[in-house]
């Protein structure tokens, strides 16, 4: 998805809805199979709160974090849990910009191209890293550009599997794909919880 | 060098080693204000103190934290604390850096918060692309239960408060306060209508006390030296430290801790070094996207809430972005009404579609297709959106955007001009040989 041009409209909003069909209720708990742990994390969850609703966004998180992304299983078995309708969830799963509703793969690649890091040539860095993973097949990570990630004093910057590094330069695309590929650290010693991470302009970060 | 101009009140601790853990925060006197203010003081004091350091909203808005806690109703009931830490503002990053070097200073302020407000459950709510300052305060957090700071019986009185880290999904919306309420109820982050206002009824309907990280990181400072120490920094009216985000074209972004008042030069030359060599600056945001941009002649003014207010902006959450003389302005724009274009919730009609509007109106611009009046309509549709919406989302596009058509109106006609021009040309180079003796015979356009 580009933010500059307009949005493609997802697959199969075209196909005619089935009204014969009553909307899913809440599953019965003894007919979706969840993954203990999963349950467990979703239960403790629950328990902290005092009205269990509100453990919708963790146990999201937390579904998506085993499944790769919030596919119907996925938001089956947290509705099962949760003892709410699939349907609620959809509808905080495609609110919130960190939940997937496509597969993707195992990792992402946030490049930041908020205001302040577009000042700084963000977008020559997303372009870059776009087209060293499309030159080199890989498709392992959901790459995009994402909104102002809160770290405009490292821009222009990424988010990698929520570790953010910065700042980045268009030559970095290159080492940044290999790295993912090969499973190494991404950029090491450029990331803001790495050891000694510093602006190169000495300023606070 | 320029070390005298930064005030380090909040920030004075925060390259200590360990700093960031329980033993190093006590080193430092850490959770002596939470004794304060369970054992010497009353809630009344506290929030007596709070009212008198005059302390305002660090989020945006710079409401008196003292008097919201106020409106707190008296009484036994459920009542509730929401930090937000949903720092999602472009231009916004001081919330960062305080939960990441200094997080029990928020947890105690948290406490001490929940003590004026009478609150028994507390949450900070962080966005979730902080996942690194999210663990940092779950370990914060997990490291003041076991010292007895939080759960039953604080520190042997009759007080108890949990505290619970909520991470966000990832929407600018959710800094909204009563957004942020629907969010942490576990639904799509939808503005409610105010009033009631969430100091009478927000989370679960109970009354909820909700303040921005670096507003209650600053609350066990004025505990521990009074509020009256607090108002004695910066200006009658702006009291106290600000951590000031400044970023875009400048040669050092970053955090800087000044006092409020002090001359905005001094922030952007001074302590971020000014725009790259060989640049001037263009405007600058003198608080977050959502303010409406000033001019350099304007950096002389002393950078403070009234101060900026009587600019025609805002001091917002005190964040500069700095716009130098290379880029174009409507780059800049488009950029902008992008953003609102996607943070948009969509729940009140002018917002949604004014975003979009505005979005491709300046595409039409950058693309050569629109004609001066086009930005009448654009002015048209942001006066649609002002005061229309449940909350300000839409205006904090219409504002900045607006303020960048008044300032730079020939700028924008140029552009049109030159972009329609090129347009043409593109146009007529990619018509063939036949094409163009048509196009002659036809004589020019009218």
């Amino acid at each position: 998805m580009s933010l500059s041009g307009e949005r493609p409209l997802p697959p199969g909003w075209d196909l005619p809805v089935d009204t014969e069909r009553d909307p899913a209720l809440v599953p019965d708990a003894s007919a979706v199979e969840v993954p203990p742990e999963l349950r467990a994390e979703i239960e403790q969850r629950m328990a902290k709160y005092p009205e269990h609703r509100s453990a919708a966004l963790p146990a999201l998180a937390a579904a998506q974090k085993l499944h790769g992304w919030c596919s119907p299983q996925a938001i089956d078995q947290v509705a099962a849990v949760m003892r709410v309708t699939p349907a609620y969830l959809s509808s905080v799963a495609t609110f919130y910009d960190m939940f997937r509703t496509e597969p993707t793969g195992p990792h992402y690649v946030y490049v930041c191209t908020g205001v302040a890091c577009h000042l700084r040539a963000a977008k020559t860095v997303f372009d870059a890293v776009e087209a060293e993973a499309e030159r080199s097949g890989y498709d392992e990570a959901e790459i995009r550009e994402f909104e102002c990630l809160g770290a405009c004093d490292m821009a222009p910057m990424a988010s990698v599997d929520g570790r953010y590094v910065g700042p980045l330069e268009e030559g970095d695309a290159a080492e940044l794909v290999a790295a993912l590929r090969e499973g190494r650290d991404v950029l090491p010693g450029r990331g803001l919880e790495d050891e000694g991470y510093e602006l190169p302009w000495g300023s606070e970060a | 060098m320029t070390d005298t101009i930064e005030k380090k009140v909040l920030l004075a601790h925060i390259h200590e080693p360990g700093y960031d853990t329980l033993e190093g925060y006590e080193r430092f006197g850490g959770y002596k204000s939470l004794a304060k203010a369970l054992r010497e003081m009353d809630p009344e004091q506290v929030l007596e103190q709070l009212q008198a350091s005059g302390l305002r909203g660090r989020g945006g808005a710079g409401f008196a934290m003292g008097k919201k806690a106020s409106f707190i109703p008296r009484g036994a009931m459920d009542k509730y604390l929401c930090c937000n830490a949903d720092e999602s503002e472009p231009g916004a990053f001081k919330d960062r850096l305080l939960m990441q070097k200094a997080p029990h200073q928020l947890v105690e302020g948290c406490i001490i918060g929940s003590i004026a407000a009478g609150a028994t459950k507390a949450f900070i709510f962080i966005r979730g692309e902080y996942s690194l300052q999210a663990d940092i305060l779950d370990r914060a957090v997990e490291e003041a239960y076991a010292a007895g700071y939080l759960g039953e019986r604080i520190l042997d009185t009759d007080f108890s408060l949990d505290l619970v880290v909520h991470r966000g999904a990832g929407a600018y919306i959710c800094g909204e306060e009563s957004a942020l309420l629907d969010a942490l109820e576990g639904k799509r982050g939808n503005p409610r209508l105010k009033p009631p206002f969430p100091a009478n009824q927000g989370l679960y309907q109970g009354p909820t006390l909700i303040n921005n990280v670096e507003t209650l990181s600053n609350v066990p400072l004025i505990i521990e030296r009074g509020g009256d120490w607090f108002a004695s920094l910066g200006t009658e009216k702006s009291p106290g430290t600000k951590i000031v985000s400044v970023s875009g074209n400048v040669q050092r972004p970053g955090n800087y801790e000044i006092e409020l008042g002090i001359p905005a030069r001094e922030l952007v030359h001074g302590l971020a070094g000014g725009p790259p060599e060989g640049r001037r600056i263009k405007c600058w945001f003198p608080g977050g996207s959502s303010s409406p941009v000033l001019l350099e002649e304007h950096l002389d003014l002393p950078y403070d809430f009234e101060t900026m207010a009587q600019a025609g902006s805002m001091l917002g959450s005190g964040s500069i972005i700095v716009v130098d003389d290379s880029i174009p302005i409507v780059s800049v724009a488009l950029r902008l009404a992008q953003f609102y274009r996607h943070e948009s919730c969509g729940k009140c009609v002018p917002c949604r579609e004014g975003t979009g509007w505005t979005v491709k109106t300046l595409q039409r611009i950058d693309r050569g297709e629109a004609t001066p009046m086009d930005l009448e309509i654009m002015a048209q549709v942001q006066q649609n959106i002002i005061g229309n919406c449940l909350c300000v989302l839409g205006d904090s596009m219409a504002m900045p955007i607006g303020s960048m058509v008044k300032h730079f109106r020939d700028e924008f006609e140029q552009h049109i001009t030159r972009a329609r021009a090129s347009a043409d040309r593109v146009e007529i180079e990619a018509l063939g040989a036949d094409d163009l003796a048509s196009v002659a015979e036809a004589g020019p356009a009218v």
